[in-house]
């Protein structure tokens, strides 16, 4: 498939190609274990056989003998780490598990032992010859295993505060006229990115730096540090590219710590390059999900009760969920609402955020009991949610500052030719194949973090943009650079981007879908700085804004509407009044209604997310709708999914181009979502069967033949400075539904626990 | 991975005689010392999972010069055993009359694999259990006879129903040997006497009480050829699979006929992603020999196809499943233009 760069329309930035396209196309983009090292040793990790019980003894003798091995370190001659809480308890951890500490084994693959050798492959090698004796115990693994626990997340989990409520549900769905209750399951699912959790760190005198590829430098430095006991000072994070990282990079994992510390022992750089296979047990993952919808409505549609049970796998010592009834609660207009989430205790691994953590799974369900609830009331599903379509939000009643959800249902269903579907099911079909379609809202909560930025004008316009930002592969560099070169008036190739690197000012993390909004608005606020310098050095008085705006170009305080209309600046005059060669500034942005520690939190790697539901006054979130053809085989019942079609509207769009992308990639990751990923747990002994990318499965090309996006023009002033939702999270939430609302529509079967595969359609 | 010596054979009296060292007493083939490389795909991934430990890999790629030819006769077919898949799926010969072979090779693995893969080696692959492939697991009977075996029990979707024993139920993963079996093709077998033939459904061997011996092979051998008689215009390889491209069948049948005036002269029924080994439906053939098709006669060879399957917790699907792929298969082999 080919197609131009999208064409942008009002309040969208310009289809720029990524800043950095031609160093990745050809090879020169430098990830984390890309980095050059002087004289390193190579580690190799032994990860438990058993999910829960004891080693009794290590046998390293024939490890020990291989050529090359430098050390074998285990619990009982690793390094001393100190604890780092949970991120949700203010810590910056995904787990806290700790490896290495004793010989107790918390979870299926766990690190117990790193070797370390002259080679990879001799490490590797005497890995391989590492035995190991445990006493093994019988395993919880998950939701129906013996010897599980189960608790409301609400009072374990500092970051779930509430369970959703507003009005008398029971009382409303007793009298409802039309009833619906149904169940809904979400597989374990794993990020997979391309790039392995591999980690280099170099000690030069009491510093480190460590090379590795993370969604949030300034937490892993700051996690880091803590755990060496040494100050976050002298712990530098580089990573100028990410190979991928969907949430599995957001919270610092045991291996860092582990591997900085036995590096200053050795005194060598050490470079640890784990196994795919090993990725899915020492990081976190998608844990698996249970819901009970009820939902009691009138005849004519309306919702007049609504109540969302959910339940989550955690690991033992840490009660982490994503409670995604706070945005299920609020997505549609009902009086009388009801809630409770569960978390249900197994000897895992701790899972951690994954693609729109709380979305992907609550939405499955309360989208496709809409699904369900308008066959019941035999209407169309776009009807039925617009009948329900809000303004505010029915929990606390505050206002959306912008929703476009309707208009993302009507646009979608225009391209998608939903006009051309008869809705009864099995009623469509072409030779062999089924043929359903089905539609699911999708939505994403727009939140924004305080984010520093530092930047450097030239007389000759060249521009230096520095803030400790992350590229995962969103076009990170190219929207910050796009920022800076609107706002000075420069050209976007005089502008040089560098994130990536704790040394540099700090941003937040890159998720939650956040750093676009957070990232852009401080490089705007810095580059009006700029721009009140040079104003101020051409025109002292304020009185002569007006005159000033007219001969140079530059305003005195724009707002984000105005600047746009902005000519670019006259550099040489504003350089010759000023009577410097360079211009530089630093600020720090903050949200409205960030807390008052903000600042202060940010330079320590402690995230202060502000937005979705939790605004003051309002509820920001973006919305999209979401379109699926699926055709079912009536003789293999294979499930392919010709085509996708998704209408999103997020505020400002800063690149048409990247935001197709990640867009295009939501929509792929949700069909592949429902039909394809699930990781697989032998229930007998709690461990991970399918643990790498032949058995996991995700799409291939062939499986996306048809992917089309729609970004509508929404503009939103009060979200944040740049006024961008964010919109990397936004796609791949509906997507689930909308592929089970499609099989229901191809074969009359109603299908509510995913992944969907060929011998769960019953035709 | 452990280390290994890496010899390159110029030519095939070389590769025998590196291959050839006597394994020692009850060791299979894939745990004798030296191993063949061919295109590398199963191999150096065993290896590197720890599964496999050759001390010495015998490179027979230079071979390929002798041992690559795809050639369509009047009486038949040969292939070298070093022909890359992506080439002989490619043939225009081996499309037009032979569609079963070309299919089944083009619907296997992905470009990169088919372009690296020889079709030797392919049917030489080995089972994609995920208890066989991680060693971590003590109890697989394939790899530590008599330990025990964790797929029975565990999670066995991919697992075979069809030829299993108390042992193993792995499933033989490969496509393009369904499609040998089916056309009654021979094997040549190269070794230190001299080459021998043989029925290629003699090469493989159900798991029955020693899962680890898994063809007939003996060290210091290598397959050379595969040869098929007669040319068969009138055949389909049918996969059905988790998604469109680059997966391992769930079920997949390949079927060959000879239909003369609407009656079945000779038909050739093989099953894979189902079964241990190649499978060859013998008892379904025998119901299509001399009948005209229709729908209940596909159902009937179908249910033949599958008498004897047994499925087990994850797996039982495949049953149902392949049952459908069959009279599918056959229906599309009927009513094919040629």
């Amino acid at each position: 498939m080919t197609a131009a760069a999208p064409e942008p329309k009002a309040n969208m930035g310009q289809s720029v190609p990524r800043y950095d396209a031609a160093a990745k196309v050809t090879g020169r983009a430098t990830y984390a274990s890309d980095m050059p090292l002087d004289n390193p040793a190579y580690a190799f990790l032994v990860t438990s056989a058993i999910a829960k019980g004891r080693i009794d003894r290590f046998d390293l003798d024939d490890a020990g003998r291989v050529r090359g091995v430098i050390d074998i370190v285990t619990h009982e001659n690793a390094p001393k780490l100190k604890e780092s809480k949970l991120f949700s308890n203010g810590g910056y951890a995904g787990t806290t598990i700790q490896p290495l500490k004793s010989a107790e084994i918390a979870h299926d693959g766990q690190i117990i032992a790193v070797v370390i050798a002259e080679s990879y492959e001799a490490a590797r090698e005497a890995a391989n010859r590492v035995k190991v004796s445990y006493t093994a115990a019988a395993p919880s693994a998950s939701f129906d295993s013996r010897g599980t626990t189960m608790a409301a997340a609400k009072g374990q989990n500092a970051q779930f505060k509430e369970d959703p409520a507003v009005g008398d549900f029971a009382k409303a769905f007793e009298t409802a006229e039309v009833k619906l209750t149904a169940s809904y399951d979400t597989p374990t699912q794993h990020h997979n990115p391309m790039e392995l959790f591999t980690t280099s760190c170099v000690w030069m005198g009491d510093n480190l730096v460590i090379y590795e590829g993370s969604q949030y430098v300034y937490g892993l430095k700051n996690g880091v540090a803590e755990q060496l006991g040494i100050e976050a000072d002298k712990v530098r994070v580089v990573n100028p590219y990410v190979g991928g990282g969907f949430g599995s990079r957001g919270s610092m994992t045991p291996r860092t710590a582990i591997i900085a510390g036995i590096a200053k022992r050795l005194n060598r750089p050490i470079k640890l390059v784990p196994t795919r296979d090993q990725g899915f047990t020492i990081a976190t993952y998608r844990a698996e999900t249970r819901h009970e919808i009820k939902l009691g409505a009138n005849r004519d549609g309306r919702l007049v009760a609504l109540r969302h049970e959910g339940a989550e796998v955690s690991s033992r010592p840490d009660a982490y969920c994503v409670g995604g009834t706070k945005t299920t609660t609020r997505l549609y207009a009902c009086p009388n609402v009801d809630s409770l989430v569960s978390i249900v205790r197994a000897d895992r691994n701790t899972p951690g955020f994954m693609r729109s953590p709380p979305e992907v799974p609550y939405l499955f369900a309360l989208e496709s009991a809409l699904d369900e609830l308008a066959v019941k009331l035999d209407m169309d599903p776009i009807e039925l949610r617009r009948i329900n379509d809000t303004t505010n939000e029915p929990i606390n009643g505050k206002p959306y500052t912008s929703r476009s959800l309707m208009a993302c249902f009507d646009e979608a269903a225009k391209a998608f030719g939903w006009a051309q579907r008869s809705p009864q099911p099995k009623s469509m079909s072409d030779g062999d194949w089924l043929i359903g379609y089905g539609c699911a809202a999708t939505c994403y909560p727009t939140q924004m973090a305080p984010s520093a930025a530092r930047v450097r004008l030239q007389r000759d316009g060249r521009t230096r943009v520095e803030i400790a930002g992350h590229e995962i592969g969103t076009g990170a560099y190219t929207v910050i650079a796009q920022t800076a070169a609107e706002r000075l008036g420069v050209p976007l190739e005089k502008v040089a981007v560098f994130i990536g690197d704790s040394d540099l000012p700090p941003a937040p993390v890159a998720g939650g879908s956040n750093s676009t909004a957070s990232t852009c608005s401080a490089v705007m606020m810095v580059c009006d700085q700029i721009r009140q310098r040079l104003f101020k050095a051409v025109m002292p008085s304020d009185s002569l804004a007006d005159k000033a705006k007219e001969t140079v170009g530059i305003s005195p305080a724009p707002s984000t509407q105005a600047a746009r209309g902005d000519r670019s600046l006259d550099l040489d005059k504003a350089f010759d009044a000023l009577g410097v060669g360079v211009v530089e500034e630093y600020g720090e942005w903050k949200p409205e209604g960030a807390p008052l520690d903000s600042f202060q939190a940010m330079h320590t790697g402690h995230v202060r997310l502000i937005g979705g539901h939790a605004m003051k006054d309002q509820i920001a979130y973006a919305f999209g709708a979401e379109f699926v053809e699926v055709r079912v085989n009536r003789f293999t019942h294979e499930i392919r999914c010709p085509r996708l079609v998704g209408a999103f509207a997020a505020g400002r769009i800063m690149n048409p181009r990247t935001a197709r992308s990640q867009l295009m990639g939501g929509l792929i990751w949700g069909m592949s979502s429902a039909l394809l990923e699930a990781t697989e747990i032998d229930e007998r002994n709690a461990r991970y069967v399918n643990d790498n990318l032949a058995d996991y499965l995700v799409p291939v090309n062939a499986d996306v033949p048809g992917v089309e996006v729609i970004m509508l023009s929404e503009q939103d002033d009060h979200i944040n400075l740049v006024g961008a939702k964010g919109l990397g999270e936004l796609a791949n939430v509906g997507t689930n539904a909308a592929v089970c609302n499609a099989l229901y529509h191809a074969t009359g079967q109603r299908i509510r626990k995913l992944p969907v595969r060929l011998e769960n359609i019953e035709i | 991975m452990r280390p290994f010596l890496y010899q390159r054979a110029s030519d095939s009296n070389m590769a025998v005689q590196a291959l050839g060292a006597p394994a020692a007493a009850n060791n299979p083939l894939t745990k004798a010392t030296a191993q063949p490389l061919a295109g590398g795909t199963t191999l150096i991934d065993l290896m590197k999972l720890d599964v496999m430990r050759p001390a010495t890999i015998v490179d027979i790629n230079p071979l390929a010069r002798a041992w690559s030819a795809i050639e369509p006769g009047s009486d038949g077919l040969r292939l070298g055993a070093l022909a890359k898949m992506s080439d002989v799926a490619a043939h225009a010969e081996i499309q037009r009359s032979y569609p079963v072979i070309a299919d089944s090779l083009k619907l296997a693995a992905s470009a990169q694999l088919r372009n690296m893969a020889t079709l030797g080696g392919n049917v030489m692959q080995r089972t994609r259990c995920n208890y066989f492939r991680d060693v971590s697991y003590e109890n697989c009977n394939k790899r530590n006879p008599g330990s025990g075996c964790a797929a029975m029990d565990g999670v066995n979707r991919m697992h075979a129903v069809l030829g299993t024993s108390d042992q193993c139920i792995a499933t033989y993963p490969g496509d393009f040997a369904q499609a040998l079996i089916a056309l009654d093709a021979t094997v040549e077998i190269t070794g230190k006497a001299g080459t021998r033939t043989m029925p290629f459904a003699q090469l493989h061997k159900a798991p029955g009480d020693t899962p680890e011996i898994e063809t007939t092979l003996q060290p210091g051998e290598l397959i050379s050829a595969f040869s098929i008689s007669g040319r068969w215009p009138r055949s389909v390889y049918l996969k059905a699979r988790d998604r469109q491209s680059y997966e391992f069948a769930l079920s997949s049948a390949a079927i060959a006929l000879d239909v003369q005036d609407g009656t079945i002269r000779n038909a050739r029924v093989a099953l894979g992603g189902v079964a241990t080994v190649p499978w060859r439906a013998r008892e379904a053939e025998a119901l299509l020999k001399g009948q005209k098709f229709d729908e209940a006669l596909g159902q009937r060879v179908a249910e033949a196809a599958f008498a004897d399957a047994r499925g087990r917790r994850h797996n039982s699907f495949k049953i149902a499943l392949g049952k459908r792929v069959v009279a599918r298969a056959l229906q599309q082999a009927v009513t094919m233009e040629i």
